[in-house]
Order: C-alpha cells, then sequence, then structure tokens
C-alpha cells in the first residue's frame, strides 16, 4: 500500500485543507456523524469542534452529564483537523498517544466544545494540546495532550506508507 | 448485593454505541463491539474515540463489578486516561478487558487493553485513573 507523500503532484493540486469545509465531509459520516459533531472555529493552527448535549450519550446514569468517551471522540477529531490545518495538507495521520485530565464534569445538557492546537510538527510526527470547555475556555473541563504520526512517512523509506 | 448487568455496567452511550458485554473473564466483563458505521474514522478501521469508548467502558465495567463484589455502589468519576493506539482497528469485532492495577478507598488505577483476532496483539491499551465518591 502506498499513500501519495505531502510532496507528490497529487496533494500539491488540492486546495489547502480547510477545516469549515473538511467539517461537511468529516461529520456527514462514521463516528464523527454518529456523535453529531459540528465545526465551530478554526484559526492557522487550531480548530475548535462542538459536541451538542444528547441524551443516548449520558455516562453516570444518576447525572444528566456527557460522558466522558465521547469527549475523547471529540479531542481525537480536532486533534487530526488541527493537524491538517496548521499544514494545510490533508495527510493521513493515526493517533499515538492521547492523554485526557477531567478537570469537572460538562454542565448538564451542554454542549460540549473541543478546541486544539497543533503545536509542532516534524516529517513523521504531530504534537497537539487543547482544552474541552462547555463556554467558557478559561474553565476547561478537560485538558488533552496527543502524539500523532504521519502514516505516510517511513523514515527508513521516504515515501513508502507503513500504516 | 446488586447483580452486574448489562444496564448495570453500560451507560446509555456504550449501549447507543454497540458495546455488550461478551462474557466474564477472572470476574471482570470482557467488552466487545462490532464493526459499523458509528465507529468508523478513516474509511474501513475504528475511529481513535470508538477504540477510546470500548476501552473506557472496559475499565468502568471492570471496577463497578469488582465494586459491587464488595457491596460498594459509589459514583465513578473520570480523573484522566492515557490511550495508546498500536495498530490500526480494521473492519471487526473488537474486545476489551481491564485489570485493576489497584482499587483503594477513593481512587482506583486500571489497565486496558483492546484486541480484535489475536488476543496477544492488542490494537489499544489504556491506563485510567477513577475516582470514587
Amino acid at each position: 500500500m502506498s499513500e501519495p507523500s505531502s510532496s507528490s503532484p497529487r496533494s500539491k493540486a488540492l486546495p489547502p485543507f480547510n477545516a469549515a469545509e473538511a467539517g461537511i465531509f468529516f461529520f456527514r459520516r462514521g463516528h464523527p456523524g454518529w456523535l453529531g459533531m459540528r465545526y465551530h472555529d478554526h484559526g492557522e493552527d487550531w480548530v475548535q469542534l462542538e459536541l451538542p448535549w444528547r441524551e443516548d450519550l449520558l455516562g453516570d446514569p444518576r447525572s444528566n452529564v456527557l460522558a466522558s468517551g465521547p469527549i475523547i471522540s471529540l479531542m481525537d477529531m480536532a486533534s487530526g483537523m488541527s493537524i491538517w490545518q496548521k499544514t494545510t495538507v490533508f495527510t493521513p495521520v493515526v493517533t499515538l498517544d492521547l492523554r485526557v485530565d477531567y478537570q469537572r464534569p460538562a454542565r448538564e445538557r451542554a454542549s460540549v466544545f473541543g478546541r486544539v492546537e497543533c503545536y509542532r510538527t516534524t516529517k513523521s510526527a504531530a504534537f497537539v494540546r487543547g482544552v474541552a470547555h462547555d463556554g467558557d475556555r478559561d474553565d476547561p473541563v478537560a485538558h488533552v495532550a496527543g502524539v500523532f504520526m504521519k502514516i505516510n512517512y517511513d523514515p527508513r523509506q521516504k515515501g513508502i506508507a507503513n500504516g | 448485593m446488586v447483580e452486574p448487568s448489562q444496564e448495570t455496567l453500560l451507560p446509555a452511550y456504550a449501549r447507543s454505541l454497540g458495546i455488550s458485554v461478551d462474557g466474564i473473564e477472572n470476574g471482570l466483563p470482557v467488552l466487545t463491539v462490532d464493526f459499523g458505521a458509528n465507529v468508523e474514522g478513516r474509511p474501513g478501521f475504528f475511529h481513535g474515540g470508538a477504540t477510546a469508548g470500548l476501552l473506557e467502558n472496559a475499565g468502568y465495567a471492570a471496577l463497578r463489578t469488582a465494586l459491587l463484589d464488595e457491596g460498594r455502589d459509589p459514583v465513578l468519576k473520570p480523573i484522566n486516561i492515557t490511550v495508546q493506539y498500536l495498530s490500526a482497528g480494521k473492519p471487526k469485532t473488537t474486545y476489551a478487558l481491564a485489570r485493576i492495577t489497584r482499587l483503594g478507598r477513593r481512587n482506583a488505577n486500571l489497565t486496558v487493553e483492546a484486541w480484535q483476532d489475536e488476543r496477544e496483539r492488542p490494537i489499544a491499551s489504556a491506563v485510567m485513573n477513577i475516582l470514587m465518591t
């Protein structure tokens, strides 16, 4: 299996990645679509997504708070999109390691927003950090940190897929 | 004592995602989820978030089972989770089972593994700290 590298003619022909436009396709299907994720905002190296409250996404039955699992999904998706936003190229990436520290439960019936920044990329890896919040970024629900790998980069043999 | 069941072990989110209890191993539940559109990320592969959801639910279900065995029924709150992705989640049924590394009075530490065909080749693992109040 070989996928086009970021320097291939095909990806050069593509317009730069735009989280707002890509979101239209990403959130139509699959796990993010099932969760009901939405694009919210982005900057040069960050993306913010929204996960609306939904009864069938609750965790502990004794509270009306979103389970932590969907929040991991939200942050994972925002992470990937922040990498593409920063590098401007939609290169396949896989999550290597993702850590979530929960500060407090999200408010009942509140949307959770996931804002993730890609603060560093290398040839093979991308590093992200961000917060999940329910309206106020300065009062986060959770902090996340993660490392992603570009799956079309094999340091032994440039440009050959090993994902 | 409350008997562990799908209802007591799996929250709405887990059942909605299609997670169920596959069996009990060494007293702890093995959870499973089939591949389908609701867990798909990159076409033909599990979404990292869905895999994390399975790992996390296996952690909570194991801890809940162990606590019920001791006659305890606290509210469980997440402190943190670190997920390691070891290989791509293929479009196959996936399983997860936790090990309770430490069960204290206020918090518990768990390690969880998820696998597909080969138990010895997990596709992801997680370390979780859970607060009990």
